[in-house]
Formats: C-alpha cells, sequence, structure tokens
C-alpha cells in the first residue's frame, strides 16, 4: 500500500504542475486552451533537443524551454487571442482558434520532430528502495521540483505585483481595467505565464517519461480533467485536482486490476457523478 | 578557313550538342515511363503516426531508388512508381475514406491500414473496388475465406508469439509468464492469443488481465502489481514503439529482474533514448535488420531512407517488403496491372529471389497453415535481442 501511495503522490505533483498553467489562462482570459498539451509536447523537445542532442546542462535546457514557450505563448495572445477576443463575442470563437492551434502544433512539432519517442539521459542515478517503497531517485526529484515549482507560482501570484493585477483580472476583468489594470499587457503576461508552465512541465518530465509528437491531445484532456474536479480557473483546485486524479489512477490501478481496463471507466462514472452534484467542481469560483 | 580555333570551337560545339541530345534522350526516356500508382492507407499521425510513417517512408525510399534507376519494367512496359498516400489518423471511418479515394483514383494495390479495425472497415471497400491491401493487422478473418483481397504484411503475434515462448522455455528456464497490454484491439487480441499460446506450453501465466491507456505517460502504477507476481516473463502484448521503452523502464526501476519481450517490430534507437541499459535483454520481432543477415541492398536501403528523412526507423526492416512483393508479383505476371484476379492466381506459385536478404532467401507468400490460404507475405522472422543500442539476432524463424 505504501507504494500505492507513493505512486499516487508523485503522480498527483506532475499532474497539478500540468493542470496550473492551463487553469491560468482560464482564469485570466475564459479561453480554454485546447493547444496546452500540445505547448507541454513542444517544450519537451526542446529540453530533449537542447539537453539530450546538444549535451548543454539540464537547467539550461529547462530555461530554453521556459523561455521559448513564453514567447510562443505572448505572441499566440497578442496576435491571436486578443484580436479573435476583441472582434468576436461568441465565446466558442476563442476555442475554436485554440482548436486550430493545437492542430498547428501538433503538425509543426511532427515535421520538425519527428514521429519517434524522444528520450533523455537520467538526470539522477539510482533507486530508493526502502519502507516497502519503491522509487527511482529521478522520480523523487522531478516530484520536488514539481512541488517547489507549484509553491513558487502560488507565492507569486499571491504577493508580486503582477500577480495580484492577475488575480484581480480573473475575478473582475471590467473593475480591474477601471483600478487601472493594464489589461492587454497582464493577459500577455498571464497567457506567457501559463504557456511556460507548460513547457516547463514538458522538459522535466521529458526526462522520465520521454516525448513523442502524439501526446499533446491526451495530455490536454487529462489537463482538463484535473481542471474539472477542482474548479476551472482555480489555481488550488487544479492541485487539488491533480493530486486526486494522481491517486485514483494510482489505487484504481492496483485494486482494479483484476478487471482489466475500468479504472479510467471508474473515474470517468465517478466525474460525472460528481459534477451532477457540484457543476463547479471543488473550489468552482475565481481567484480570491 | 579551317584554323584551331575554329575547330576547337566546332569541338566543344559537338560535345555540347552530343550531351545535349544525351539528355534529351535520357529525359524523353524518362517522360516515356508509365505511371504505376501504388496506394497507401495507415496512421502518420497522432501517438501512434510511428507505425504508418515507417511504412510509408519505406515505401517512398524504395520508389525513388527504382524511379532513379530507370523504373520498373513489367510486361512490355516500364514505370515510375508514384505513392499516394493517406492518413488516417488510426480511425476506421478515415481509413474506409482513404481507401474510396484509392479506389477512385484507379489505384489496385493498397499497402495497410496498420490497426485491427481499420483493416476490417475496409475490406468491403477494397473487395468491391477490386483493391488488394497490404494490412499490419492480425485477425484472421481478414485472410481467411471468403476473403481474399487482404494479404498480412508481417509475421502474426499468433505466429511469434508461441516460437520466442517456447525459445525462453527451452533456452532460459521460464515458467512464470505475465501479459500486459493497451486496452485497444490490436494489444488486447494479441494478449490473448499470446496467453493461449502461453498456456499451450505449459507455462504458467499469473497476470492476463492487466491494460492501460494508450496513452499512459507513467506505467509505474500499471506494472506494481505484476512486478510483485514475479514471472520469469513479462509479455508487452502489441506494444507501441513509444511505450516500449517507458514500460521496460519502469519494470526494471521496480525492481524487476526476469524477461521482457514484445511481438511488435520495435526501434533501437527509442529503446536506447528511452530506457537505456535497462532495455538490455529486451526481445522483439525485426525483419531484415542485423548485420548478420541483411544483404548489401537492404544496407544501401538504410542509407537511401537515412538520407531522404534524416533518420532510419527500424520498424521498415519490415516494412520494407509490401511494395516490393507488389511490384514483383506483377513482374511475375503483367496481366495483374489492371486485374487482383491475375495478381491472386500468381500468388499461390510466386517466387522471385529476396533482395533484402543475404544468400538465396526467397519472396514467396505464404499463410496456408494459419489462414488455409497464401495472403501471408514470407517475412523472414527474425527474433532480436537488444543490445547497447543495437538489435543481435536471436533466432530466424518461418512461417508456412
Amino acid at each position: 500500500m505504501e507504494q500505492v501511495i507513493a505512486n499516487g503522490l508523485y503522480l498527483g505533483a506532475q499532474y497539478a504542475l500540468i493542470a496550473l498553467g492551463l487553469t491560468l489562462i482560464f482564469a485570466l482570459m475564459n479561453v480554454l486552451n485546447f493547444a496546452h498539451g500540445q505547448m507541454y509536447v513542444l517544450g519537451g523537445f526542446i529540453t530533449y533537443t537542447v539537453y539530450g542532442q546538444l549535451g548543454l546542462p539540464f537547467v539550461v535546457a529547462l530555461l530554453a524551454s521556459g523561455v521559448t514557450l513564453a514567447v510562443i505563448g505572448a505572441l499566440m495572445e497578442k496576435f491571436l487571442f486578443r484580436t479573435v477576443i476583441r472582434r468576436s463575442h461568441r465565446e466558442e470563437s476563442t476555442m475554436l482558434l485554440a482548436a486550430a492551434t493545437a492542430f498547428f502544433f501538433d503538425a509543426v512539432i511532427l515535421l520538425l520532430f519527428g514521429e519517434k519517442q524522444r528520450g533523455v539521459p537520467k538526470i539522477v542515478k539510482g533507486v530508493f528502495n526502502d519502507v516497502g517503497i519503491i522509487m527511482p531517485y529521478d522520480r523523487i526529484v522531478v516530484g520536488a521540483l514539481a512541488i517547489v515549482f507549484i509553491a513558487a507560482f502560488v507565492l507569486y501570484m499571491q504577493y508580486s505585483r503582477v500577480g495580484r493585477a492577475m488575480r484581480a483580472l480573473a475575478q473582475d476583468r471590467v473593475a480591474a481595467q477601471l483600478m487601472g489594470v493594464r489589461v492587454d499587457r497582464y493577459s500577455m503576461i498571464g497567457f506567457a505565464m501559463g504557456a511556460m508552465l507548460a513547457g516547463v512541465v514538458g522538459g522535466l518530465l521529458v526526462t522520465i517519461t520521454g516525448v513523442n509528437s502524439g501526446i499533446g491531445g491526451p495530455i490536454s484532456i487529462k489537463a482538463f480533467l484535473m481542471v474539472m474536479i477542482g474548479g476551472a480557473g482555480v489555481v488550488g483546485g487544479a492541485i487539488a485536482g491533480g493530486f486526486i486524479l494522481g491517486m485514483m489512477e494510482s489505487v484504481g490501478l492496483t485494486v482494479l486490476r483484476e478487471y482489466g481496463d475500468v479504472t479510467y471507466l471508474v473515474i470517468f462514472a465517478a466525474l460525472m457523478v460528481f459534477l451532477s452534484v457540484r457543476p463547479n467542481g471543488l473550489m468552482g469560483k475565481p481567484w480570491g | 578557313m579551317i584554323n584551331r580555333r575554329s575547330t576547337l570551337k566546332s569541338m566543344a560545339l559537338g560535345a555540347v550538342s552530343t550531351l545535349a541530345i544525351a539528355a534529351v534522350g535520357i529525359s524523353y526516356a524518362q517522360a516515356e515511363n508509365k505511371e504505376l500508382k501504388i496506394g497507401f492507407v495507415g496512421v502518420t499521425s497522432g501517438p501512434a503516426a510511428a507505425w504508418g510513417t515507417s511504412n510509408v517512408r519505406s515505401m517512398q525510399t524504395r520508389a525513388a531508388w527504382l524511379n532513379e534507376t530507370g523504373g520498373v519494367k513489367i510486361g512490355n512496359d516500364t514505370y515510375n512508381i508514384n505513392i499516394v498516400t493517406f492518413d488516417d489518423q488510426k480511425d476506421p471511418k478515415r481509413a474506409i475514406a482513404g481507401m474510396e479515394k484509392m479506389a477512385q483514383e484507379g489505384i489496385h494495390y493498397v499497402v495497410g491500414p496498420n490497426v485491427d479495425d481499420g483493416a476490417a472497415a475496409v475490406r468491403p471497400v477494397a473487395e468491391a473496388n477490386g483493391i488488394i491491401y497490404f494490412p499490419y493487422a492480425f485477425p484472421k478473418a481478414l485472410y481467411q475465406k471468403p476473403a481474399s483481397n487482404a494479404v498480412l504484411g508481417m509475421i502474426a503475434n499468433y505466429q511469434s508469439g508461441p516460437a520466442i515462448y517456447k525459445y525462453l522455455k527451452e533456452n532460459k528456464g521460464v515458467k512464470k509468464i505475465a501479459f500486459v497490454a493497451a486496452n485497444e484491439s490490436d494489444p488486447l487480441s494479441q494478449r490473448d492469443s499470446g496467453v493461449e499460446a502461453a498456456k499451450a506450453l505449459g507455462l504458467e501465466v499469473v497476470a492476463q488481465n492487466d491494460t492501460y491507456q494508450n496513452d499512459t505517460r507513467d506505467f509505474t502504477p500499471v506494472l506494481t502489481p505484476i512486478v510483485a507476481l514475479k514471472p520469469d516473463l513479462l509479455v508487452l502484448s502489441g506494444v507501441a514503439p513509444a511505450n516500449a521503452p517507458l514500460l521496460i523502464r519502469a519494470a526494471r526501476e521496480l525492481g524487476y529482474e526476469g524477461l521482457i519481450s514484445t511481438e511488435t517490430a520495435q526501434d533501437a534507437k527509442v529503446l536506447e533514448e528511452g530506457a537505456g541499459e535497462y532495455a538490455n535483454g529486451f526481445i522483439s520481432v525485426g525483419g531484415a535488420s542485423t548485420p548478420e543477415i541483411a544483404s548489401d541492398e537492404m544496407k544501401e536501403f538504410v542509407t537511401r531512407y537515412t538520407k531522404m528523412f534524416g533518420e532510419y526507423n527500424d520498424e521498415s526492416n519490415t516494412k520494407v517488403y509490401a511494395l516490393e512483393y507488389i511490384l514483383d508479383t506483377l513482374k511475375a505476371n503483367p496481366a495483374a496491372i489492371n486485374d487482383v484476379a491475375e495478381f491472386k492466381k500468381t500468388m499461390d506459385n510466386f517466387s522471385a529471389p529476396n533482395p533484402f536478404l543475404k544468400g538465396d532467401a526467397k519472396l514467396s507468400y505464404v499463410g496456408a497453415t494459419s489462414f488455409g490460404q497464401k495472403r501471408q507475405l514470407a517475412v523472414p522472422m527474425v527474433v532480436n535481442e537488444y543490445k547497447d543500442g543495437a538489435f543481435q539476432t536471436l533466432f530466424v524463424g518461418s512461417v508456412d
């Protein structure tokens, strides 16, 4: 059982980090970023290239992933989403745009990086094996880093000037504008941060799970699942959703293994019941 | 007046004219070649893109090579090969649309689809439009009468699995075996036939219900309970190349020390990057891959593929064959070029040199034992063992 809990906690930490960027963008702009998984994949491939192919330090690769995705996110917000939000009064326009960018990224990534699964050398070798728990050291490092990133993100949103401005935007866009918050600027920063988080977690996890050009869609779906559990647009909700999903997977795959692949069936069924009771998720309200 | 300068001028003009005429002649000869369209319907995008991409790139590499060397002589005509491709995105509905597109283009020979449900879905379209297709899917109903238009493009797991398990039982002392498969039709059917074969050999099956979502990224929770059962052999039924290194790595990190095998083709580079030394000893099925058996022509194919697409894919060791079979069968009976009934007649007694293997290996159609009719390409059953970034041949078998 110790192993099952350890697996669930590790999965939860990585899932929570994946969901953070998605929920941030939704909170700020009411945009469901269908390309979140593709951004994760791109981050993974950048780390693969910089660390795995060019042989530069892993930290440099992680930075390259974060910065590249932040720039891409900022450009997407400025030239695509801002324009569509300004011109269209229909919310589904941004969803269609997000879906289109997801397909676009899928095609570009396939062209640039090919169809193969890619992996990089382990950042830490060895396996922890004690007290009934087996956990490779690199997973422990990645799990710890995920928790550090999550904590840093929450603190940044809570106490920094930019974080406060973004929270104000998320609470009430018009009121924030009337109070002097530069909506365009902070929307762009928020989108860039969301994309950066996707890139960083992609880079971080390429050391454990590798990356391939086809996993963007499934990653996005899992991220949506976590956000739905926790409550869309709420940072705490995304974190809670990530840990709940991770634990459900770990326990389900052990307890229900004799019945075939019913774990996700049970998770989806439970989610349907849960959403019918709490349609806004666990913490279904915006920032603050 | 003839002087040295005018002589040189005349010679230069003559040389240029000769070259020009020769060039025109060559291009005229190439332009004179007829076009033979061969179709491909398979998955080249999404999580399973590796399967179809290695397929279509093998065809494109071989076609470019043949066209470059003057085309393919079939009967009295010489043809340039044009590969017409369609990405079915692993969706049976799109596979049908792809096969209909091939029919509209007048194509009679199609490689693909890559998965069971796609191959089953296109059957009515292929049969109604006179198309012979070469799926990489294992359901026997596709190849048994009354079906007759599908030709299995590789070794099926129910052919390679028993051979591998028997080898490992006799040579490595395997007694307990565990299966894990993705929750999709191909891997599940491969798992079921694997379980059947293992039981028939008297092996103890300690796990046969464990499955995973094909988009799983972390397999530790999936493998934790299986590793605890301590099987001697862990079979990754129908595992996708993208998932194989992740499963191997997770199993080894959990302390699993037994053997790991699969009946699907894998890529050495992917295993090296994804699992490193953990992948040593991993057993899989390939084609004309290892240096011990690959001919010079196969080596040139690998070089050309690498030059054309930047990186070779070891799955192409198997997938290089389908186009070769189509063209050689058409050479054997040129009437088949627009008449698949002629093609089927030729299959029964067809034999041609296998260009991809050393020695006097032959291309022929097999499958009589498994399907009751010859509806399978005789691809060598090369069972490989991965070791330090490359595959080594464990043993070579064949099907009849």
